[in-house]
């Protein structure tokens, strides 16, 4: 136990001065590039708008993924067991994903003007949606027919069968996706936050040191948005452990 | 009862003309050349398919959809890896009783658990027990709901032969404590004549029944009755039906 939060943390410090080291052996100044002890006095000169703008893009990453999660298991479950929709939705859905989404800022926020916060959820949704419809479709539509024949021959219906078989073995597929889609979701959001004028966010924090030249704030929003990223990661594992606990495998 | 497969290349029949009769709490092991409609057969007999023409009958009912009173094992045992052994038993009783009380439901599964020697693997996952491990456990569950008919789709076929042997004398002690009719797919003749009443001998496809044998060896069977002369014999018309099942007809003997 000690091992697992010590060694990551190890690494985390071996990164940390490999960095220092780098700025320093090359005598860059900060303006060109900001060394780690730069950053805790530029988290503690703007440590409210951390925690204001931080909590604005926590709230909004993660109610987007939320949505993800929703419309990426309906549209799973769609093409998982039509093959009808797999044929007629899977060439939209790759289009659509292909669709670099900095170039949809500029769209959605013509719909939806001065809706900063859907427009911010709205964008971490659409970049996160797809790899959990993929996985689920793929979990549902690999299902070995034996598995469906056990339940089927004894008369249940397609919910029950769905209910019990179909949607416990799709789960460790859909927390691999889920993992993918909540780093996603981060970028979506911080999309939205520094392209928008006057937007809100960590995204319009590192805006705002740019503006300003205040290289080490640029480098401690990046270090907070890790930050974010790595305890949302987390908060997926721990979702995982309970609902998915039983595929793993000792040892592994 | 005649069946077929509808593929790009047209019609591809399976099952032409096929008829079986299985007398009630007997055991029947349907033997055949690979692909010649043996799961076919099974998934007609479970009412998961309709023949194209001819009629199921079970127990004095006609098979048209599936039924409560069947059970099914496969050679894979799929069991459920997010459940325990024992819920992985409980399952069918889930849907075939969904007022029964969970108490009543365990009792019955462990009933069956101890019959097939897994009293202590109850609250293993699957993938903690090994292969023999888990088809036992696949049997209890296809037994838990007491079916009037056990459909069983070549379970051993993927044991080592040790392994297969021991799963046999559980299937043999099963059927003495619980009141079924079994229909066993097998490609084993040793199998099929240790767990049958009859041997019923399919052609290659499109299946129809070549052979029947009423296998004339004593109810209580050990393994030994496989040595004597009478199994041999019937072993050696069973192998020669399955020539002629391949269209090799006794040339290479």
């Amino acid at each position: 136990m000690l091992g697992k939060i010590a060694t990551p943390v190890l690494a985390v410090c071996v990164f940390l001065g490999l960095w220092e080291l780098l700025v320093w052996a090359n005598g860059w100044p900060n303006y060109k590039m900001a060394s780690p002890s730069d950053l805790p006095p530029a988290f503690w000169k703007y440590r409210e708008l951390f925690f204001t703008m931080g909590w604005q893009t926590l709230w909004r990453t993660v109610a987007g993924l939320m949505l993800a999660v929703v419309f990426g298991t309906l549209i799973g479950m769609i093409i998982g067991f039509s093959r009808l929709a797999r044929d007629a939705l899977y060439p939209l859905l790759i289009g659509f994903n292909a669709i670099p989404k900095a170039t949809l800022v500029p769209v959605i926020s013509l719909i939806f003007i001065g809706q900063h916060d859907f427009n911010t959820v709205l964008m971490a949704f659409m970049i996160s949606f797809f790899p959990i419809a993929v996985s689920v479709g793929i979990g549902l539509s690999t299902l070995e027919p034996e598995y469906r024949d056990i339940l089927r021959a004894l008369g249940a219906s397609r919910f029950t069968i769905f209910r019990k078989i179909a949607l416990p073995k799709t789960l460790p597929e859909f927390f691999g996706a889920l993992k993918v889609s909540a780093t996603l979701a981060f970028i979506g959001t911080n999309l939205v936050e520094i392209v928008s004028p006057h937007g809100r966010g960590l995204g319009a924090l590192f805006k705002s040191g740019e503006t300003n030249g205040d290289y080490p704030l640029m480098f401690a929003v990046l270090i907070a948005l890790a930050f974010l990223g790595i305890v949302l990661y987390y908060a997926v594992i721990f979702l995982e452990r309970i609902f998915a606990g039983w595929a793993e495998r000792e040892g592994g | 009862m005649s069946h077929a497969y509808k593929t790009k290349g047209g019609l591809l029949p399976v099952l032409d003309g096929l008829e079986v009769a299985v007398p009630e709490g007997t055991f029947a092991a349907v033997v055949g050349p690979s692909g010649c409609g043996k799961s076919t057969l099974t998934k007609l007999v479970a009412g998961l398919m309709k023949p194209d023409t001819g009629e199921v009958w079970l127990h004095g009912e006609r098979v048209t959809a599936p039924r409560k009173t069947v059970g099914m094992a496969f050679q894979n045992p799929v069991l459920l890896e997010w459940r325990t052994i024992l819920e992985n038993v409980i399952l069918p009783l889930e849907i075939v009783a969904p007022k029964m009380p969970r108490a009543r439901r365990v009792t019955r599964a462990m009933e069956l658990l101890e019959m097939v020697g897994l009293v202590g693997f109850e609250n293993k996952r699957p993938s903690e027990l090994s292969g023999g491990m888990r088809q036992r456990a696949s049997l209890c569950r296809s037994l838990v709901h007491k079916p009037e008919v056990l459909i069983l789709d070549e379970p051993f076929g993927a044991l080592d032969a040790f392994t297969r042997e021991d799963l046999w004398q559980t299937m043999r002690d099963l059927r003495r404590a619980e009141p079924f009719t079994a229909v066993l797919i097998t490609h084993d003749l040793r199998e099929s004549v240790f767990l049958g009443d009859q041997v019923i001998v399919l052609s290659g496809r499109p299946a129809r029944t070549q052979y029947v044998m009423d296998v004339d060896l004593p109810e209580d069977r050990t393994l030994d009755v496989l040595f004597t002369p009478q199994a041999a014999g019937m072993l050696h018309t069973l192998r020669d039906q399955i020539k002629i099942a391949q269209g090799r007809g006794g040339k290479d003997h």
